[in-house]
């Protein structure tokens, strides 16, 4: 079992760099689901931690494990694949779901569907 | 050939998700993930997905490269936007896209794209129209955002996929 007190300087100081940056950034995301007042605009908060913090995160977590074991680790990558390639699914369902209802609620502030029959609304019991 | 391994590249990526995931390049996990990789291809048939080939390996690379030049300034963009929220008023707004990419592989890959770049969100794709509509948190202007989206990515994702 490898200690992380036994990693050398060189190799400690960009781990903490890229540790820190990743988890400032994802700060700032939280920060931004809190400060942007519209739905919308929060959905473009996390994808903040979704790509550069999981990217910062996954590179230190490469470097430390890569130093302190003597060699090449690149399985990291596949978290930030796996994350890339799975938030636009949620991101979508959430963002296509508030669309929805703020059309069938008639706000003006989306844009309308533009082709296909409108929204049945005697059928749906909100 | 085509019948023996029906998705090639699918076959590849598994043998190299195999071979990352048990960290070994040892004969045994090669020839495992070959075995797995090929079998998992057969399964995907049942699927019946899409078959696109891909074509301009070297318009893959420049992509890649703009892609990743545009995470890291819309990353930038995005932490001003919210840190400066409280004195400024963020400017949001909806862009409506007229896309002429219609292969499904290609409109997958670049949802991807504009999630992972932050201050664009894909809300709907309208297939019998071709119409986008993707939300934007620092929206200056929207004729600039849907030009910039169709040249800087449908142009090369047209040109790779179709």
């Amino acid at each position: 079992m490898s200690h992380l007190t036994d990693l050398p300087v060189w190799a400690a100081i960009p781990v903490c760099l890229l540790l820190l940056g990743g988890s400032a950034i994802t700060l700032v995301g939280s920060i931004g689901l809190i400060r942007l007042k519209t739905f919308y605009g929060r959905l473009h908060a996390p994808t903040l931690s979704s790509s550069a913090g999981t990217i910062l995160i996954c590179l230190a977590s490469m470097i430390a494990f890569a130093v302190l074991q003597n060699r090449w680790i690149f399985h990291e990558v596949l978290i930030v694949l796996f994350v890339i390639l799975t938030t636009p699914v949620t991101l979508m369902l959430l963002g296509q779901s508030a669309l929805y209802r703020d059309r069938i609620e008639g706000s003006t502030d989306v844009p309308r569907k533009t082709t296909g029959p409108e929204p049945d609304l005697s059928a749906i019991d909100i | 050939m085509r019948y023996w391994f029906p998705y090639p590249l699918l076959s590849l990526s598994l043998l190299a998700l195999w071979l990352l995931i048990n960290q070994s390049l040892s004969t045994g996990h090669i020839l495992l993930g070959s075995t797995l990789g090929i079998s998992w291809a057969w399964i995907m048939v049942n699927l019946q997905p899409d078959k696109t080939r891909l074509h301009k390996f070297r318009r893959i690379a420049v992509l890649t490269g703009h892609v990743a030049i545009d995470v890291v300034r819309s990353n930038l963009t995005v932490m001003r936007v919210i840190l400066r929220s409280g004195s400024r008023p963020v400017n949001s707004g909806f862009v409506a896209i007229d896309l002429s990419l219609r292969d499904d592989n290609a409109l997958a890959l670049l949802a991807c794209i504009l999630t992972a770049t932050p201050g664009t969100a894909w809300l709907e794709f309208d297939r019998q129209t071709g119409v986008l509509t993707i939300h934007v948190l620092d929206l200056e202007n929207g004729a600039r955002w849907s030009e910039l989206i169709k040249r800087r990515y449908e142009a090369p994702l047209k040109e790779i996929f179709e």
